[in-house]
């Protein structure tokens, strides 16, 4: 499906360009027409579900910015998120801000506090930082439940939907626009920092921090750059929960978030912007499935579907750990063999 | 000072579960690198198999715990058999992931054989109270103490004087060297997460017999990290020390502070820690400079 027979660039801009083969260009425009053409045939049970999954890949590409480019470890996605969601719920409920004003700050503003909890990262490394971020996890969780005057602790805060040109996005079908365009912003973000000397000098970090030190990277600073741009992806990834669910409580944000997200860039795999999307579809589509399969199977066998709560916990550690030990590089590698073998087609021999 | 007492004693058996947790989490990490997530729901496990054993099968209780820390080893074997060995020599992020999925799986299995309701068993510390001057405390608390303390102190004899235990430290310190002397690797991960597995397994008999049988036990999983980050990584000392530290700062707080602030002392603790002394108070120093 690559197809590079009988491609010839002629010129460097095409030969350097995001997508530079006619067959990546098909696939593309026949992934974004089916985007485009869902809507209008999917239900609403269905929109829900892709709002969720555009919503996760924006969070996903995010962390992924942080974890599979620059391989700093967070545990930290759940409070970043949170940041951002309660930022941007309470920009607009206290200083009645318009929504899009609320969410652009709020973005800032996530960005600005992983950048503080990046700063342990001068020090830390690997495991360490790790248990840092988790730290950094259970502080904003606390401070979301104990904060009373700020966050409303534990009771829900309710937002207004948003309104675009007159068209309140209140339902799955309004919304699902915006969230779309937020998943497509990011990922070709992403796509295009890592052609960039900033991009590059993260994954330099990632690979090989000292050397690449050695040539003329600011590790430090790059570090806190990737946990700034990094933040910033999943604040907005949190601002936009809060609104598409007009409704803001801590339990979304929680060590489990981080751990879901974590999970998502696993199987969909570390260092691919693509996977962050395979891997937020079915991270965030499995439960739902598990779901209409024990209502399925609640009338044959309602012994087993009372046990559903608990077998979707073990299939996600069961997902998890089959995608580490048999595909570490996940649904992205799995998606790039097909590539392969479809390379130099009708030819059989492949690519090295 | 009676308050001050009792806040002690509960504090104290606290941390040594914390402790015992911490150190199965430690003999992972030294022997093999990884960094086990799932040592809450180990705790878990082990209240659980407990419950199994002399609630539901009305075994004696001395027959119970031999049982349950033997099904606790054995999980544990089959765990280190299936999936961590696949995975020696992967990042650091794939061993974290992978025993977070070991811990969402071993907590689902947990309830889906045993329901989310909070459960118990007869006690069998002795239950009655101890009475110093002004000062109440419950005897089982008292007791769990030295219980714990015997149980580290052998694990701690063990790295010290056995074959295993010095193959274990052999292979901390460089792995190459310990194969070619002829040290199994494969045996000895099996042995520390055997060992891992059994301490667990003694931390959640005593919970069980203190608080009950609740899911909610698995939760004490987070406390490890706090408590081996300042005790030092690779270090049963440290895991002793720390645990007693945290479990005794969170009463203390809970006590004396408010009871909000408890829950959130010990990261405090933990991220000054990895600001002034990342590795602990017993740690191994590793400095490196990028």
């Amino acid at each position: 499906m690559s197809l590079e027979c009988g491609v010839f660039h002629t010129r460097y801009a095409s030969d350097m360009g995001l997508r530079p083969r006619p067959a990546q260009r098909i696939r593309l425009a026949v992934f974004a027409v089916f985007v485009l053409c869902f809507p209008f045939f999917a239900g609403d049970y269905w929109l829900d579900l892709a709002n969720q999954v555009a919503i996760a890949t924006v969070g996903a590409i995010g962390l992924n910015i942080l974890v599979g480019y620059t391989g700093q470890i967070s545990l930290g996605q759940g409070a970043f998120m949170a940041i951002g969601a309660y930022a941007a719920g309470l920009l607009t409920l206290n200083l009645g801000l318009p929504w899009g004003v609320s969410i652009a700050l709020a973005c800032m503003l996530t960005a600005a506090a992983g950048t503080f909890f990046g700063l342990p990262s001068l020090r830390l490394k690997g495991l360490y930082l790790a248990i840092a971020t988790l730290a950094a996890q259970e502080i904003v969780e606390w401070a979301m439940t104990h904060w009373t005057a700020v966050t409303g602790g534990t009771e829900a805060i309710v937002l207004p939907s948003p309104s675009l040109f007159g068209v309140r996005l209140n339902t799955t079908f309004n919304f699902y626009w915006l969230a779309v365009l937020a998943a497509a912003g990011t990922a070709l973000f992403a796509a295009n920092l890592f052609r960039t000397r900033t991009g590059r000098a993260f994954v330099a970090v990632r690979d090989q921090d000292i050397a690449a030190s050695v040539i003329g990277v600011n590790v430090f600073r790059t570090k806190l750059l990737a946990f700034a741009t990094s933040s910033f992806f999943v604040g907005l990834a949190g601002a936009l929960i809060a609104y598409y669910r007009t409704i803001i409580t801590w339990e979304r944000f929680t060590l489990e978030t981080s751990i879901v997200y974590l999970a998502m860039i696993i199987v969909g795999g570390l260092g691919s912007i693509r996977g962050s999307f395979f891997g937020a579809a079915l991270i965030t589509l499995l439960p739902a499935m598990l779901a209409n399969l024990g209502r399925a199977i609640q009338e044959t066998a309602p012994q087993a579907a009372s046990l559903l709560p608990y077998a979707q916990q073990a299939v996600f550690g069961i997902v998890i750990i089959l995608f580490l030990v048999f595909e570490p590089k996940g649904l992205s590698k799995l998606w790039g063999n097909v590539k392969d073998y479809f390379h130099v087609w009708p030819f059989g021999y492949r690519r090295e | 000072m009676d308050i001050f007492l009792q806040l002690t004693v509960s504090g104290l058996s606290n941390g040594m579960v914390y402790a015992l947790a911490a150190a199965g989490f430690v003999v992972i990490y030294k022997a093999s690198d990884v960094i086990n997530f799932a040592q809450g729901d180990l705790l878990l496990l082990g209240t659980y198999l407990v419950f199994f054993a002399i609630a539901q099968t009305g075994m004696p209780w001395s027959v119970g715990v031999a049982v349950t820390i033997l099904l606790a080893v054995a999980v544990a074997l089959a765990i280190e058999r299936l999936v961590l060995r696949p995975l020696i020599g992967e990042p650091i992020i794939s061993m974290i992931m992978v025993t977070i999925g070991l811990s969402s799986i071993l907590r689902g299995a947990v309830n889906a054989i045993w329901g989310p309701a909070p459960r118990s068993f007869d006690s069998f510390l002795p239950e009655g109270d101890i009475v110093i001057g002004p000062a109440v405390l419950s005897a089982d608390r008292v007791l769990s103490i030295p219980i714990a303390l015997a149980v580290l102190a052998a694990l701690w004899l063990f790295f010290r004087h056995t074959r295993d235990g010095i193959a274990m430290r052999a292979i901390a310190a460089d792995q190459q060297a310990a194969l070619s002397m002829g040290i199994s690797i494969p045996r000895v991960f099996g042995v520390a997460w055997a060992l891992a597995a059994a301490s667990a397994a003694v931390g959640g008999i005593m919970l069980g017999n203190i608080v009950g049988v609740s899911p909610n036990v698995a939760a004490i999983g987070l406390r490890v990290f706090p408590v081996v980050i300042l005790g030092g990584l690779d270090s049963i000392r440290g895991a002793v020390v720390g645990g007693a530290v945290i479990g005794l700062l969170e009463v203390y707080t809970g006590g004396y502070v408010g009871h909000g602030l408890s829950l959130i002392v010990p990261y405090a603790v933990l991220i000054l820690v990895l600001m002034v002394r990342p590795y602990g108070l017993f740690g191994k120093e590793i400095i490196e400079r990028v």
